[in-house]
């Protein structure tokens, strides 16, 4: 796999406030890389520092193995981007928004080319619209279709799912997913919606508080060998203490709320069939394998509000 | 590079706010043009109560085109830093405020380059503003007034002056009045870009432009021996009515207008220079904080 962007250290510090801590990541050709952490964690001013929108205090950034120096812009030409939200040009039209980025870039598009882009993001039929009139999903669209316009190798989305309804990231995702398998874009993609990215991202960095907790492959990183099972039945305890004679005895771990069982994923149907078995009445059975128990274990601080019980 | 300016006076053109500018200087003018014609006989019997016995002022007519453009240019040529200030103070401000900062700044354009363009139309903006002022100002007072010989007031303290311009020896004297106008008014552009620069809403960078004005204004027009001396050669608005001195026609030994002349070149020449240096001063700060900005917003 052929290294598109490596960063090796990179730091940058507001006052006293240290942002980024010495992050070091690499992005391979073709990946969706996911870029997670907490509100906070880093993650947007890393992606404005690649995008020479913030300057780093230090580190080395290297895009297809050329280190980028302050003052070269080059990457840019190949890289397109939308930080947290695409604020447009609201008194002008898509269409016009297009084309006047697309010239920014150097792109001399022809009428039938931005028809195509804005095609592809389903926006064809409202090219003449102002953006002031489009909702928050149809802007994200129009900004991934600037993002687009001359055609860039590497594609970098922080938050692009914020404020989006669940069409709207479902939307968003495909639009990914497609930019990654049918146009073979490379794309950088940060959430704090862990569910997002664990259905797109091939590799995945998560920082916290500025620093670098782990990267690697998602699938390497999920391990379904640690998915974590909730049983609910109608009488847990008794449940439990049938299952304490079971094979998955030693696979149980405590919960006041619920039984839990931290198992391999493809061994849930057999779980499910033991429980009939055993007589259990089954309310839900929730397999939690995901990143986001991964990503709260190891982002898990004091800075959070307790929870209300009363 | 042009193809980025023509996007920058393209964005400049589609902005409502463009046009207010426009639409001020027109309404400006034409109250002026309605009250002098209704009524220019008061105001000019007020100026000649001075010099009227030692004038002949039946020889000419005096409301003319040349001589109301020369009002108008005294009385807009104050105001129009406000409007040149509403479309730079928005240049870099405005594009934080709405977001497409960011997007803008993701292209692979440089920053120096985008700050240059701003730059660069916010003075088209300007001579636009200057030619649509001459075209109403000069050209429409001509068509309503005439044209004649012009004459220009001066006051010096207790006493005035009243010198008179043969009107085929006023065409050129405007030409560079209007272009000193746009050297004057570029100096406030640089200003209003430089402020624009820190802001991210464009509210704050105009009023900051419209304050300094005022400020530097009310400075220049103290008379007290010291800040002549110390502070006035070094305030841009001390020469931002320098353009007058196109209108300050020499005299020979018995007081005869020369015509063609001018009465103090050097003084003019100085100006501009002053004026440049705060251009450059003013721009050269932005382009370095500008290159150096961490875009927030």
């Amino acid at each position: 796999m052929n290294e598109l962007l490596a960063v090796r250290d990179l730091s940058k510090t507001f006052g006293d406030f240290k942002a980024v801590k010495n992050l070091s990541f690499t992005v391979n050709q073709g990946d969706v890389y996911g870029f997670l952490g907490q509100n906070g964690a880093g993650k947007s001013t890393t992606m404005r520092m690649l995008l020479k929108l913030i300057r780093p205090n230090k580190g080395e950034i290297k895009f297809f193995g050329k280190k980028i120096e302050l003052d070269d812009y080059s990457m840019l030409q190949e890289t397109g981007a939308i930080i947290e939200r695409p604020d447009l040009y609201k008194y002008l039209s898509a269409y016009d928004n297009l084309k006047l980025f697309a010239k920014m870039s150097g792109i001399k598009a022809t009428k039938q080319v931005l028809m195509d882009q804005l095609e592809m993001v389903g926006l064809a039929d409202r090219y003449d619209s102002k953006a002031k009139t489009f909702s928050q999903g149809m802007k994200q669209r129009l900004g991934i279709a600037i993002a687009l316009v001359h055609q860039p190798k590497l594609i970098i989305l922080d938050e692009p799912t914020n404020g989006l309804d669940p069409q709207g990231i479902a939307d968003m995702r495909n639009l990914i997913l497609r930019l990654s398998r049918e146009m073979g874009k490379t794309v950088i993609v940060s959430s704090h919606l862990l569910s997002e990215i664990e259905m797109i991202a091939n590799r995945m960095i998560i920082i916290h508080k500025g620093e670098k907790v782990v990267e690697g492959n998602v699938s390497n990183l999920l391990d379904p060998a640690k998915t974590l099972v909730e049983i609910n039945t109608t009488d847990n305890t008794d449940t439990l203490s049938k299952l304490q004679s079971t094979k998955w005895a030693s696979l149980l771990e405590t919960s006041n709320k619920s039984i839990r069982v931290r198992m391999d994923r493809k061994a849930v149907p057999e779980l499910i069939t033991t429980l009939s078995q055993l007589n259990a009445n089954i309310l839900s059975v929730t397999p939690r394998h995901s990143l986001e128990d991964y990503f709260l274990s190891l982002t898990n601080n004091d800075t959070h509000v307790e929870p209300f019980t009363n | 590079m042009w193809s980025l300016l023509q996007i920058e006076l393209y964005k400049i053109s589609k902005r409502p706010r463009t046009y207010i500018a426009f639409a001020s200087i027109a309404a400006i003018i034409f109250i002026f043009h309605g009250a002098f014609k209704a009524d220019g006989s008061s105001y000019l019997n007020m100026l000649l109560q001075s010099a009227g016995d030692t004038f002949d002022v039946d020889r000419i007519k005096i409301i003319n085109g040349n001589f109301m453009c020369y009002l108008i240019l005294n009385t807009l040529l104050l105001q129009i830093p406000i409007l040149v200030a509403l479309i730079a103070g928005d240049a870099i401000s405005g594009e934080a405020n709405m977001g497409t900062l960011r997007l803008l700044l993701t292209k692979p354009i440089s920053r120096s380059r985008i700050i240059g363009i701003k730059f660069i139309a916010s003075v088209i903006y300007t001579m636009a503003l200057l030619i649509f002022m001459a075209l109403l100002g000069l050209f429409m007072s001509k068509v309503i007034f005439g044209s004649d010989d012009m004459l220009i007031f001066r006051v010096y303290g207790e006493s005035s002056e009243i010198a008179q311009i043969t009107k085929d020896d006023i065409m050129w004297r405007y030409v560079l009045a209007f272009g000193y106008a746009t050297v004057a008014l570029t100096v406030i552009a640089a200003l209003a870009l430089l402020l624009s620069v820190f802001a991210e809403n464009s509210i704050g960078p105009i009023i900051a432009t419209v304050c300094i004005v005022i400020v530097c204004t009310i400075i220049s027009n103290m008379n007290v021996p010291i800040i002549d001396r110390t502070v006035k050669p070094f305030l841009f608005t001390s020469y931002l009515v320098g353009w007058k001195g196109f209108f300050y026609i020499a005299v020979d030994e018995e007081n005869i207008p020369i015509k063609g002349s001018i009465e103090n070149w050097p003084a003019i020449r100085n100006s501009l220079y002053v004026l440049l240096a705060h251009i450059g001063i003013f721009f050269g700060a932005a382009l370095f904080f500008f290159r150096r900005k961490d875009v927030m917003s």
